[in-house]
Parts: C-alpha cells; sequence; structure tokens
C-alpha cells in the first residue's frame, strides 16, 4: 500500500499544468474561475486545444486517438484541467456516444462519425429522457418505426442538454412493445437538421437556458444510422451509463471549496472575517473532511476494471458534496445572494458590482446544482441499484 | 498509488482472520469479559507466538519492524472479532511510547519483552478537567533523588488493572494547560502511594482510576518533551482504532444486510422495502468512506510535515465517528427487538464504536482541532 504518486506522475502532472498554462487563454480562465456563461465557441476552442495536443479523446482506444495513460495519469490529467479552471468537456459526443459507437457500431459508423467528434465539427447531444420517462427510463415511449430504408420516428425528448447547439442526437427509441419494456428498445443517430425535428428551450430555476425539450413528428432517419442490433439498444444504453457516471469529481470539488474559502476571508462576520466564525469554520472543516474522505474513496477505486458500484456510490456523494458546497457559498454571501442581474452572469459585464463580485453566481448555482442530484440516473436510482448490485437485495 | 496488501501482509490478515474465527466466538468472549482480567492470557501468549505482539516493534530489540498498515490489518480483524485483550494499550501505545521516547537502555530492557508478552503496559493521560486535551496535565512530578515523585489524579486509564507499568503524564513546569513542561514517566503498577480502582467499561473493556500520591516515576524521552511524544504516538493509536473501528462497522453492515434478507414480514423480506434498501446503502456508503479514510490515515500518518499529519488524523476520526454513530445505530434499528438485546452481537459492536468515537478525542473535538489547524 502506498499513496504517492511515482516520478513518471509527477512528470505528466507538470507537463498537463505547462500545457494549460501555455493554451488557456487568460479571459476563458477567469470566465470559468467566476463561474460566469460559457459559449458554444468557448467550449469549442478548448476542445481543438486539447484535440491537437492528442488528449481530447485519452479514454478511447489508442488506434482511434486515444492515449495509453495508467489510471492515475487519466486521474491527474481530469484534475489538472478543472484546478486549472479550463472549461469543462463537453461529454455528450466524446463521452458518451463515442464509446457506444467504437465498441458496438459499424466500421461505416466508426468512420463516419468519430472524426467530427474529435475535432468538435460535430456537437452531439443526447436524447434519452421524455416527459412520461423519467427515472424509468425504459418506460419511453418515442416510436421509431421502419418504412423501408428509413425508420419514422415520432415522440417527445426531454431535459435535452446543449440541444440548442447539437448538430446530432443519439436517441433511445422504441421499436417493439413485446416482451419487457427494456426488450423492444433501440439506439439510433438522429441529424438534428431533419425535418420534423423542434427544439424548444426549458428555462430553469437558476434562469438558465441548459435543457431542451426535443420534438421529433415523422422525423426520417435511415437505417445505417442505427447502432448494432434493432431492439438491442438497452444494452448499448447501459453500457454508456457507466461512462456518464465515472468522471472524476475531486479536482471540481477542491475548486468549488477553494472559492469558498476566498469567499469566506473577504466576507465579514461580528467585527471578523467569517472564516473565522467557529459555526462557520466549523461547517468549513466539516465539508473539507469530507471531500478529502471523497478523494480517496475516488483514489480506491482507481484502475478498477468494473466501475459499476463504486460508480453509483461515487455519483450520490460527489454530488452531495456538489450541492454542500453550492449551498454553503450561498450561505457565505448573505444578503447578496438575492440581486439577480442576469448580464452580471456574462463576462464583460461592464457595470459595478452589486455588493461583492463573487457573490452574483451564488444563488444561482445553488439552484442550478440542485439538478446534479437528479441527473444521471437520481441519487435514489443510485440506492436502488447499489441496494440489488451490491448488497444482493 | 496502490491500496492493495503485499503478499506477506494479507498471510497476515488470514491468520488474524483464522485466530478470531477460531478463538473468538460470541460466547467465548462473553466468558472473557466477564472474567477475571476481562480476558485471555492464553490468547495473549498466542498473540506473542504469532509474532503479532513483536509487529510494529524494531527489529534489534526483538520486534519484527512493522508498520502502520500491519498494525491496520490487525486491528481492523480485531475489531472484526471484538477482541478484547489489551493490544491497542499495551503494544500500539506503550509500545509505541517507548520505541518514539524510550532511552537505549529502556529499549534494550522492556521491548523484548514486550514483544514475548512477559510485559505489559497502560497510559495514563486523561484527567478530570482535561476532556480531550492531552496538554491538559494537572499532576505534578516533582524530584526526588535520582527520579521524580508523581502525584495527582488520572481517569479512565485502559487496562491498567493487568499492566506491568504504566505510562503516565505529569507536568515538570509550566501553567496546567502548557504545551510546555509536560513530561512522561514509567511507573510500577505495584509502586507505593498508588491507588487503583478497577472497573469494567460499558463495551466489555476495562479501564481503572489512578490516584498517585508520591508514586516513584522514571522518565520516558525528554524532560518536557511529553507533548511532542504524545501527540505522534497517539496519532498512531488514531490510526489503529480507526482500523479496529472499519472492522465493527463492515461486521454489522453484513449482519444487517444478511438480517433483512431472512427476517419476513408483511409476508416478504424486509430487503424488499426500498426504504431498508436506501438505509442499507447508506450504511454501506458510510463503511467505504470511513475504510478510505482508515487507508489515508495509516499511510499518512509517517508523513514528514507535522501539521499534514495532524489533519490526516482529525479527518480520519471525524469520519470514523460520523460513520460509526450511523452504522451503529442503524444496524440496532434495522435489527427492531432484536438490535435491543445483549443476546445479540449487534449491540455489543454498536456500544464498541460509539466508545471509539470517545477515544482521543471524540468528533466535535476533532473537527474543531482540523479547523484550527
Amino acid at each position: 500500500m502506498d499513496i504517492q504518486f511515482r516520478d513518471g506522475d509527477l512528470a505528466f502532472q507538470a507537463e498537463v499544468r505547462q500545457f494549460i498554462g501555455e493554451n488557456l487563454p487568460a479571459d476563458l480562465r477567469d470566465k470559468v474561475q467566476h463561474g460566469l456563461h460559457l459559449d458554444k465557441e468557448d467550449y469549442v476552442f478548448w476542445q481543438r486545444k486539447l484535440n491537437e495536443r492528442g488528449w481530447f479523446a485519452p479514454h478511447w482506444p489508442v488506434e482511434l486517438g486515444g492515449v495509453e495513460w495508467r489510471p492515475t495519469q487519466h486521474y491527474i490529467f481530469q484534475n489538472e484541467l478543472v484546478e486549472g479552471y479550463c472549461p469543462p468537456v463537453m461529454p455528450f459526443g466524446v463521452r458518451m456516444v463515442a464509446p457506444v459507437i467504437f465498441t458496438y457500431g459499424s466500421a461505416e459508423q466508426k468512420q463516419r462519425f468519430l472524426p467530427g467528434i474529435l475535432d468538435s465539427t460535430a456537437w452531439w447531444c443526447q436524447g434519452y429522457s421524455e416527459p412520461g420517462s423519467g427515472s424509468d427510463l425504459a418506460s419511453l415511449q418515442t416510436k421509431a418505426v421502419r418504412e423501408g430504408d428509413h425508420y419514422i420516428v415520432n415522440g417527445t425528448k426531454t431535459w435535452t442538454t446543449l440541444a440548442q447547439f447539437s448538430d446530432w442526437i443519439f436517441c433511445l427509441v422504441r421499436t417493439s412493445n413485446q416482451g419487457k419494456p427494456q426488450e423492444g428498445i433501440s439506439f439510433l443517430l438522429i441529424d438534428m437538421k431533419s425535418p420534423g425535428i423542434e427544439v424548444t428551450p426549458i428555462i430553469t430555476i437558476d434562469g438558465s437556458h441548459e435543457v431542451n425539450s426535443v420534438f421529433f413528428t415523422d422525423v426520417r432517419v435511415p437505417v445505417e444510422n442505427l447502432i448494432g442490433e434493432e431492439n438491442d439498444g438497452w444494452t448499448y444504453a447501459k453500457f454508456l451509463l457507466l461512462f456518464e457516471r465515472s468522471n472524476s469529481l475531486t479536482g471540481g470539488l477542491k475548486q468549488q471549496l477553494h472559492r469558498l474559502r476566498t469567499i469566506a476571508d473577504q466576507e465579514r462576520a461580528n467585527g471578523a472575517a467569517l472564516s473565522a466564525d467557529p459555526g462557520f469554520a466549523a461547517q468549513l472543516a466539516d465539508y473539507e473532511v469530507q471531500l478529502r474522505t471523497y478523494e480517496f474513496l475516488e483514489l480506491r477505486t482507481l484502475g478498477n476494471p468494473n466501475p459499476g458500484a463504486e460508480a453509483s456510490y461515487l455519483k450520490i456523494i460527489g454530488t452531495d458534496l456538489q450541492q454542500l458546497a453550492s449551498e454553503l457559498t450561498l450561505r457565505a454571501v448573505a444578503h447578496y445572494g438575492n440581486p439577480y442581474i442576469r448580464d452580471a452572469l456574462v463576462h464583460g459585464y461592464n457595470q459595478p458590482a452589486v455588493g461583492p463580485d463573487y457573490a452574483a453566481p451564488a444563488a444561482p448555482q445553488y439552484f442550478n446544482y440542485r439538478k446534479t442530484a437528479i441527473y444521471a440516473g437520481s441519487n435514489e436510482i443510485q440506492r436502488n441499484i447499489l441496494s440489488k448490485a451490491v448488497l444482493g437485495m | 498509488m496502490d491500496f492493495s496488501l503485499s503478499e506477506e501482509q494479507q498471510l497476515l490478515k488470514d491468520s488474524v482472520q483464522r485466530f478470531v474465527r477460531d478463538e473468538y466466538v460470541l460466547e467465548s468472549r462473553r466468558k472473557l469479559v466477564a472474567s477475571d482480567t476481562g480476558y485471555s492470557e492464553d490468547n495473549w501468549a498466542k498473540m506473542a507466538e504469532l509474532g503479532w505482539l513483536a509487529m510494529p516493534l524494531p527489529e534489534e530489540f526483538g520486534g519484527i519492524g512493522g508498520g502502520a498498515v500491519e498494525t491496520m490489518v490487525l486491528m481492523e480483524e480485531f475489531g472484526r472479532g471484538l477482541v478484547v485483550e489489551p493490544y491497542m494499550s499495551s503494544i500500539v501505545i506503550g509500545g509505541g511510547f517507548l520505541v518514539a521516547g524510550g532511552s537505549k537502555e529502556q529499549k534494550t530492557e522492556l521491548l523484548p519483552k514486550l514483544a514475548a508478552g512477559e510485559l505489559k503496559l497502560a497510559f495514563a493521560y486523561a484527567e478530570r478537567q482535561s476532556r480531550f486535551d492531552l496538554n491538559d496535565v494537572e499532576c505534578k512530578a516533582e524530584k526526588s533523588g535520582d527520579g521524580y515523585s508523581i502525584s495527582g489524579h488520572k481517569g479512565v486509564v485502559f487496562h491498567a488493572a493487568t499492566a506491568d507499568k504504566i505510562v503516565v503524564s505529569a507536568r515538570t513546569s509550566g501553567g496546567s494547560r502548557d504545551a510546555a513542561g509536560i513530561t512522561l514517566f514509567l511507573i510500577d503498577n505495584n509502586s507505593s502511594g498508588l491507588t487503583r480502582r478497577d472497573y469494567p467499561t460499558v463495551d466489555g473493556l476495562r479501564a481503572s482510576e489512578l490516584e498517585m500520591d508520591g508514586v516513584a516515576g522514571t522518565v520516558l524521552g525528554k524532560v518536557g518533551g511529553g507533548a511532542a511524544l504524545m501527540d505522534e504516538v497517539v496519532g498512531q493509536a488514531i490510526a489503529a482504532i480507526c482500523a479496529e473501528a472499519v472492522g465493527c462497522m463492515d461486521v454489522l453492515q453484513e449482519t444487517t444486510n444478511e438480517y433483512l434478507k431472512t427476517r419476513v414480514q408483511f409476508g416478504v423480506p424486509l430487503s424488499k422495502f426500498q426504504v431498508l434498501q436506501h438505509r442499507m446503502v447508506d450504511m454501506f456508503m458510510e463503511c467505504e468512506q470511513a475504510r478510505s479514510m482508515c487507508y489515508m490515515v495509516n499511510l499518512k500518518i509517517a508523513d514528514e510535515d507535522p501539521t499534514e499529519r495532524a489533519k490526516a488524523v482529525s479527518a480520519a476520526k471525524v469520519q470514523i465517528g460520523n460513520s460509526g454513530r450511523y452504522v451503529g445505530q442503524q444496524s440496532v434499528q434495522l435489527h427492531g427487538g432484536m438490535g435491543m438485546t445483549d443476546e445479540l452481537h449487534v449491540g455489543h459492536y454498536f456500544k464498541r464504536l460509539t466508545m471509539i468515537d470517545t477515544m482521543f478525542g471524540n468528533k466535535d473535538h476533532h473537527l474543531k482541532r482540523y479547523a484550527d489547524l
């Protein structure tokens, strides 16, 4: 047993830091650091920088553009990006649909779709949830009926993150009503420019536009866009979920804590810094202990070839901590959680801040982060999974 | 970065597991708890024979030279068995003090006996007013001839009755809460001027109150160097006790899970109720978090940076306190009325976990210490 990074790991860490230093523009770093709104161009810019270095898709097979890294290197890489205030990589293409394509797709599909994902010319979104199918995903009703060389798709997808920017959507659709609900689902890749697709925004409680409804009316999808076998889509969806849940959260949590500490040092309470208030200091310490625990929980699972169960409890505990940090941050800014000036959340806002400039994102982020315990399989669904898979209940 | 046990460590684990399985069924533990000494001298001799008493002691003094991970492996299995022998008091703490602060002569004389099971130690530090502050010491030591004469009270000294010698913290100078001016002493258990009141503890161990009135003591470590020594050795003790707690929690988690699958109510096993499934998952996650922090602290306890070490110790103790409370309370709750009975082992693990939180500072104490570091 040991918890030292090897020499090679430390050198690698330095290499990643140097890369970030040389490639991340100051204003972009600034936006991320202050929790301001990011445009599609911001994401694309950074993803291309990573791709130029060959680091955009490190977990892919090497022959397709991946890198042969040890688990510790993947871990270091992910956390350095976050701690260096790099824009997050949008997961829908590179981390979600790509593994499905290179694992279950045909040679033609790999050739056709993977290059666009790598160079960020094709933007993807995920068509899973429906108005009537949230946690009970297998009850989904969006229908795909085969007509010659096409499927005709009708139905509604919802909570579709960044669909407004997307060129493609990967969808779970119902192709059969025979047998168990899971058995009649297929995995389709659909061009967002197809006639019959309509995207309407859903504004969330924090006032932001991240998610959408996507309506499909007689949308014609070529049969060659089907992944694997018809009615086997559930298998691919479960495979994909593992990737969705296995992102390291430690770096982001450390960043949240860092921001919180900075605020607590500047806020005043009873004639001293808020961070010196015994009540608040105890909550900060408590949070830090929980974060340390989470970090070691993550480290223990590094390199586990079958991350199913661990992915579920890391998701529960990690998102609890994301929410807790956002809650403490809101509490730290006190009165100045109230003002809501949308433009102040965008880089380049040139009016003076109302209250301290760090206060503006506190309430929106707190409200926005309530999503973390709900998305990617709610934390209650994760408990269902764990009770069956690990505890055999 | 590697969280797996070496081959030797795995063999050690297997051998303690065998011992616990063979010697430590609940019925035999019950007899030990009720016996005169509160544990078994035969078991102690066996532990000596198997090399466990020698494990953390240096090779040049009859030890095996194991590190924190070896102690962790032992303590976790002891936790699984609710082992009552004074391994913590005598070997981890007593041995720890001799190794960290003993003179060449003290080590040469005492460590081989400790390793062989011929010498037992205890550690007296708590006082009525001190709560969890190791440096709040009112016991006084005054120079007397070649040695020192110690007077004052020490409370809840684990395994004092069966110890041959007791490590005592006493003040040689300074005010009653100063870190400077504390010195550690070794006293003989049969010293004149020492009065002991022995009693059982709620979790099946033994402890004593000590009244000292001019008890002769020999210095352990440097005069005035007691605070630093205690900080080091108590840190090691906390790392070890975290492992014991992890062993206790795992048993409770496994037992409760098993119980829910077999206990039928409303025509179905309790494990079919979602509210209980989620409670079990929360217990499982507490166990995993506790284990993570147990590994963390045992891998960091030799860190050179004292602040880093202290933070690791306090963070781990906080997590163990939180997890132990949750797993203990919920195990009783999910066993229903059976969980309340002395007959079932669940309550005994719950009691041990509850008392582990009070050892060397509870969760509140360590959270504050962590915040202040």
